[in-house]
């Protein structure tokens, strides 16, 4: 089935009290999947709530919650960044909102298709980032999500590749509603605006405990890295397959080359990588499925005793490089690890087996700048070009002469 | 609950936060005067009983008009209420009908039989009062409620003096004049009459009186020289409203003219009409704008058909006629004469040129100093004889039935003090309020009831009463225009419109209703500007 | 005789309380024992309509709920002062999220609610004319379209206060802000086309409207209570002085908001499905001059070179509002000055037996 009607059926499975979505592609499927639902009278009580637009869906998420009600919403792309600021709310008051992201690249230029610039840019909302790699994982995740969120009274998103997996007919196990209600404990609010206890949510707090206040917020974060693995085990208990946790590592173990990437991709690169083992190269993958919180020390244990590690990310910080990149370096600190950043499929460029088959090899024969950005595919006729153009029409400073100069140079082609 | 730090609050927790820190000024609940009781003659405090009358309890209110005045029901009659005129509320729409409130409630009283009960401690003192008038039965009244023995001695044959022999009984029914009288007397006050003072210090001696009060009032009609013919009929006002209580009627004519232009001259123009006289021409020396009888006075008697002439005076009286000269006012105002005569029938000529008192009992009394026929007394109404008092309209002063009740009262306290060995110190005045230090904005937009009026005609021919009551729903309107000028009566606005709650609401059975919460208030200073009727002031804070 | 079956009060049904009514017909304000919804130790400035406006109205919504209300707070003024850590005046359920989806959260209590079975709980919510008018506008538009259970007020005053009197889309013309200075051809704001959240509110045709002043409790009493009577999306605008903003004494501040009522600035009414059902009666009308005067916001149109232009321009304004509203009838007392001829014709005798004082009390309870 869809991967987004299987989410549908699943959050379903969840008992939501209240949903409410705005339209976005590649997100759509799930939220007319489950306005379905709720119209049967498939899923009651729920109030499905059509807003008109993404920051009224968070907010609306935001009020229902505080109201005790278990709350879904999903999105993509623009519609994420238009409800940044209720992003950073619903984790500063701690409600835990469960939010499906079909990941989608930012315009501008307008691009419904998928890579991670949407759910990347608000990795530091005090979300839970939780990213599935396929549709199986997907469902899975959301039911672990809820369960996370309101144990720890944090919001979590679940990234899912647009259209990759949102659009995606997969055979999956679609858990049953008992299985659910087993695992799943009905809601029980940290705090609640109730009239018979009310309280004052939402307070201004002042420079004297602004920094507790965000301290404990990191705190609760951080507990999730000890949650997560209980909750993925609690699971395999409960539903007989393994399912979320922090990371999963692919012959990664006696691996000097490790593959380090999100979502979707990692099938192709595990196809890959049983290639180049196949070869006789030492490579492996370790897939990053939560990426926030950071889980820095199971990431140092898995990649520690590498010799290399080639991050694969679908979304790139403009003007420094790799963002999961970085964090990797921060986990590895101090470790003799070459750490190369790629930036792959973006926009919804495919990353095909080959592409990915010449950079291990590249990288497996030392021939990729750890110093230097690499882009995957990038056309570099068209970029050189257009640089050429830029420089004949424009005085450049010597920082952007130089980075770009190299980014030119740099990139699938060796040199 | 187990909320989370800082970011959720208890409710109600900000009460730690006194605000009261940021006041540099703060509210104070104060009572000021307003206009009416500061207008009244007899020293009523009509703000607080209309406050009363406003909760329909009439029997409180009555009550509370009786400390200052024992006759509400005449005074509702014959008033000129003063109180009226200064009142607040004409500048919003028409000034509270005080009066008619206070004749209703007059009239309640009679009619339910509330009496004042004398059980003050009996002093052991007694006091003479010389004259059973508005000033000698209300200073009685007040010495009677403090626990004195009262003597009242008046030469004439029934008690009220110009209220029953000045006063026609179409502005005041005799039985509303008696009733008054007799529950005063039913309070234990001996009333002796036909009994003519001659000598005071003798009857005070003779007596055992502690102390006198004089309140023989002004008796004896002006008489001008005016050249008459031996068959005119000439006779005063006085003797005519005095003959109207006698047996026999007083005879005046088909024409009568009646000379003088105040309250007194209104009345006996009014009385010929009813006696009568198709005619009655009132002759005056001046313009109707200077005119001492009141204007509602002038008014009534124009629509009963009085004539006036003004810029008259009488030359001449003869049998059937009197001639009259045209005057003119000169630059200063003042009349001077024409030349110009005009004849007019008239069958009697009334005189109302005044009146005069009677100071033959004070004849060799030492001490006591007349000026301009009237007895001088020092502020606390004595004489300048000790322990001999004296008020009314033989004292200089505006020679009203009010005025005279409230020398009453002031002789009363001050008798009673003297009496003690203790002077008598009133409360010190209050700050007036004027119109601008009210919010009228609150008080519903009401015309004044019109009082019901006679139809002109009965009232010509009859001696009914002119002015008709109000009925009890029309008293309770009435009271309830009234706006309590400078005094709470507790309309919770400042404990409504404060934006700190700093106003805490008190037992209503307390002397303030509310009281300011100190702790909270930031002395904004909505609560005295939104105060309808002024009764907050914002003071400085001493820091 | 008529008014002997009217009952008349010393002060109407205009004050607070008034010991002569009875005790159910008094406000909810006079009630010794109100929920002080908003309680003491709060941090507005000395006279804050504001915090007046919010007290009233949830205090009338706490009564009309029997105390079964949750509030949703726009970023602003009334909710920086009434919860700065570690101290909260508010003595209900009460949520601030973010300065522009204040009717959104309060759609998600109220589909909490609903989901819940708890539609004996209600819920309010509440912003400045900023979180309203401004940039909370999408989301009280998508509140108002989908009829969701909501009451909002708006407490209107008319600038960006909490931030330091900026301009916003409800300050009115003329009016001096920190972003709109009193200089130029066009001191102060510029005459716009003006935005009436009210107006677009019932475009929507929502059950109801309503536009109240903080100087008339009763009417904003009767209007919140009516409003909890009924379902689905409802509005409320309220205008609320701002002494620091406006530039006038604290202790004027209902005075000033009587004055925009009584000009005919602020036009008072009530609608139900976009039809305007009521309208309150200017009492006493009043000259703009007299509202613009106590206000140093408008001071550059007096001065040495008074700017009778722009003040005829306001008194336009008010004037329009009067004719579109039928703010003024025979009852009406004209306060000298406050007349343009063409209108002069329709304004009768001051005051009957039956006054416009009395149809209020009787209409009002």
């Amino acid at each position: 089935m869809e991967g987004s009607q299987a989410v549908a059926a699943t959050v379903a499975m969840c008992r939501p009290e209240v949903i409410c979505a705005y339209p976005i592609s590649p997100q759509t499927h799930i939220v007319e999947g489950l306005s379905a639902i709720v119209k049967r009278g498939d899923l009651a009580p729920c109030e499905f709530i059509n807003v008109e637009s993404e920051f009224a869906a968070m907010s609306v998420a935001i009020g229902a919650s505080a109201t005790g009600a278990r709350t879904y919403t999903a999105t993509a792309s623009q519609g994420l960044l238009y409800m940044a600021e209720a992003l950073y709310n619903a984790a500063g008051l701690g409600l835990p909102i469960v939010m499906t992201v079909a990941n989608r690249a930012i315009g501008a230029p307008i691009n419904i298709w998928n890579d991670h610039s949407d759910s990347m840019s608000q990795r530091d909302s005090g979300w839970i980032q939780l990213y599935a790699e396929s549709n199986q994982e997907a469902l899975d995740v959301h039911i672990q999500a809820y369960r996370l969120a309101e144990q720890l009274s944090l919001p979590v998103m679940v990234c899912m590749d647009g259209f990759i997996l949102t659009h995606a007919y997969e055979r999956v196990d679609l858990p049953e509603q008992e299985q659910v209600d087993a695992f799943l404990p009905p809601f029980e609010p940290r705090q609640v605006l109730d009239p018979d206890d009310p309280v004052t949510i939402g307070a201004m707090v002042g420079p004297e405990a602004f920094t507790e206040v965000r301290y404990l917020m990191h705190a609760r974060q951080m507990q999730a890295l000890d949650a997560i693995p209980h909750i993925a085990e609690d699971f395999e208990r409960s539903f007989g397959r393994p399912s979320g946790g922090l990371l999963r590592t692919y012959r990664a173990d006696d691996a000097e080359t490790v593959i380090v990437a999100l979502g979707s991709v990692l099938g192709t690169i595990e196809e890959v990588i049983d290639d180049l083992r196949d070869e006789g190269a030492s490579i492996g993958a370790m897939a990053v499925r939560c990426f926030r919180p950071w889980p820095i020390d199971e990431i140092r244990e898995a990649l520690g005793r590498a010799k290399r590690v080639v991050v694969l990310e679908r979304a790139f910080a403009v003007g420094v490089g790799g963002i999961v990149g970085q964090n990797v370096r921060l986990a590895l600190s101090g470790l003799p690890v070459a750490i190369h950043d790629v930036v792959a499929g973006l926009g919804g460029r495919p990353i095909t087996k080959r592409s990915l088959h010449r950079l291990f090899s590249e990288a497996l024969a030392d021939e990729l700048d750890p110093a230097r950005l690499t882009f995957l595919d990038l056309d570099h006729e068209r970029v050189e070009r257009e640089l050429r153009r830029m420089q004949d029409v424009e005085r450049s400073g010597p920082h952007a002469a130089s980075f770009l100069r190299d980014v030119g140079g740099a990139g699938a082609r060796p040199r | 609950m187990d909320t989370p730090f800082a970011i959720t609050l208890q409710v109600g927790s900000s009460l730690a936060n006194k605000t009261g820190s940021w006041r540099t000024e703060r509210p104070l609940y104060v009572q000021r005067m307003p206009p009416c009781n500061d207008a009244c003659p007899a020293g009523e405090n009509i703000q607080q009983w209309l406050y009363r009358a406003e909760e329909g309890d009439y029997e409180g209110a009555w009550r509370q008009l009786m400390d200052d005045n024992p006759f509400p029901a005449i005074m509702g009659r014959v008033c000129y209420h003063p109180c009226e005129s200064a009142c607040n509320r004409g500048r919003l729409d028409e000034v509270v009908g005080i009066n008619s409130v206070e004749r209703f409630l007059g009239d309640e009283a009679i009619r339910c039989g509330w009496t004042i009960p004398a059980d003050a401690q009996p002093s052991g003192k007694r006091v003479l009062v010389v004259g059973a008038g508005p000033s000698g039965l209300s200073a009685a009244y007040q010495l009677r409620r403090r626990g004195h023995d009262v003597v009242v001695r008046d030469a004439g044959p029934r008690a009220g003096g110009m209220m029953r022999f000045g006063i026609p009984r179409y502005r005041l029914p005799r039985d509303v004049l008696d009733a008054e009288i007799r529950r005063i007397l039913d309070m234990g006050v001996e009333l002796e009459l036909d009994h003519q003072v001659q000598d005071v210090l003798a009857e005070q001696r003779e007596g055992g009186f502690d102390a006198v009060f004089l309140a023989i009032g002004a008796h004896i009609g002006k008489r001008a020289y005016i050249p008459a013919g031996s068959a005119s009929r000439i006779l005063d006002a006085v003797a005519l409203l005095r003959g109207m209580e006698g047996e026999e009627t007083p005879r005046l004519g088909r024409r009568v003219v009646i000379y003088g232009g105040g309250n007194t001259a209104m009345d006996a123009a009014r009385t010929a009409r009813r006696l009568g006289a198709e005619e009655a021409i009132v002759v005056y020396r001046r313009t109707r704008e200077r005119m001492p009888a009141h204007d509602i006075e002038v008014e009534e008697a124009l629509e009963e058909g009085i004539l006036m002439r003004w810029l008259s005076t009488i030359k001449q009286v003869d049998d059937g006629a009197v001639l009259v000269e045209r005057m003119e006012l000169d630059e200063t105002g003042f009349p001077q004469p024409t030349g110009e005569v005009e004849e007019l029938e008239a069958d009697s000529l009334v005189l109302a040129l005044g009146q005069e008192v009677d100071l033959s009992l004070l004849d060799g009394v030492p001490g006591i100093e007349v000026d301009d026929g009237v007895v001088q007394v020092a502020p606390n109404m004595m004489t300048g004889r000790p322990g001999i008092f004296a008020g009314g309209d033989m004292v200089p002063a505006e020679r009203t039935v009010t005025v005279g009740i409230g020398h009453g009262k002031k002789a009363a306290l001050h008798i009673d003090a003297w009496l003690a060995g203790r002077s008598f110190t009133a409360a010190p005045k209050r700050d007036l309020v004027t119109f601008d230090m009210l919010t009228p904005w609150y008080y519903s937009d009401a015309p004044k009831t019109v009082r019901p009026t006679l139809a002109a005609v009965r009232r010509q021919s009859t001696f009914d009463e002119v002015v008709g009551g109000l009925d009890e729903s029309n008293a309770l309107f009435e009271a309830r225009r009234c706006m309590s000028c400078g005094n709470c009566f507790a309309c919770d606005n400042c404990y409504g419109v404060c934006p700190d709650n700093a106003v805490i609401k008190l037992d209503p059975t307390g002397a303030y209703q509310y009281e300011i919460d100190l702790d909270y208030c930031k002395g904004c200073g909505i609560c005295a500007e939104e105060c309808p009727c002024g009764a907050i002031a914002m003071e400085a804070e001493t820091i | 005789m008529p008014y002997q079956q009217i009952k008349f009060y010393q002060a109407g049904s205009f004050v607070v309380g008034n010991r002569l009514l009875d005790p159910e017909r008094r406000t909810v304000q006079a009630d010794g024992e109100r929920s002080n919804t908003l309680t003491s130790g709060h941090r507005a400035c000395q006279g804050c309509g504001e915090a007046l406006g919010a007290r009233y109205a949830l205090d009338a919504a706490m009564r009309a709920t029997a105390g079964k209300l949750i509030a949703t707070n726009a970023t602003g003024c009334l909710e920086v002062f009434s919860t700065p850590y570690p101290e909260s005046s508010w003595q209900l359920p009460w949520i601030h999220s973010l300065f522009g989806n204040a009717p959104a959260v309060a759609t998600g209590v109220a589909a909490a609610l609903k989901a819940k079975g708890r539609t004996d709980v209600r819920v309010v919510g509440q912003g400045g004319d900023g979180g309203t008018v401004d940039i909370g506008f999408g989301c009280l538009s998508g509140m108002f379209e989908r009829n969701d259970d909501v009451l909002f007020i708006c407490y209107d005053n008319e600038a960006y206060m909490n931030t330091g009197v900026q301009r916003s889309g409800a300050t009115p013309p003329a009016a001096r802000t920190s972003t709109t200075q009193p200089v130029g051809d066009e001191p102060g704001n510029v005459f716009g086309q003006g935005k009436s959240a009210p107006l677009i509110a019932m475009a929507h045709e929502i059950p109801y409207v309503a536009t109240a002043t903080v100087a008339d409790l009763r009417d904003i009493e009767h209007k919140v209570q009516h409003a909890m009577e009924l379902r689905g999306a409802r509005y409320v605008h309220i205008l609320v002085t701002c002494p620091l903003g406006w530039g006038c004494a604290s202790a004027d501040s209902i005075k000033v908001a009587r004055l925009a009522m009584e000009t005919g600035l602020f036009p008072v009414f009530e609608a139900e499905r976009g039809e305007v059902t009521s309208v309150l009666k200017i009492r006493r009308r009043a000259p703009v001059e007299e509202y613009l005067k106590l206000q140093r916001r408008y001071a550059h149109l007096f001065g040495k070179e008074p700017r009778s232009e722009v003040i005829a321009r306001l008194q336009e304004r008010a004037d329009r509002n009067i004719r579109r509203f039928g703010l003024v009838d025979e009852d009406t007392v004209e306060e000298p000055g406050g007349v343009s001829a063409q209108e002069s014709e329709s304004v009768g005798s001051a005051v009957d037996e039956e006054s416009n004082a009395t149809r209020l009390l009787e209409e009002r309870h």
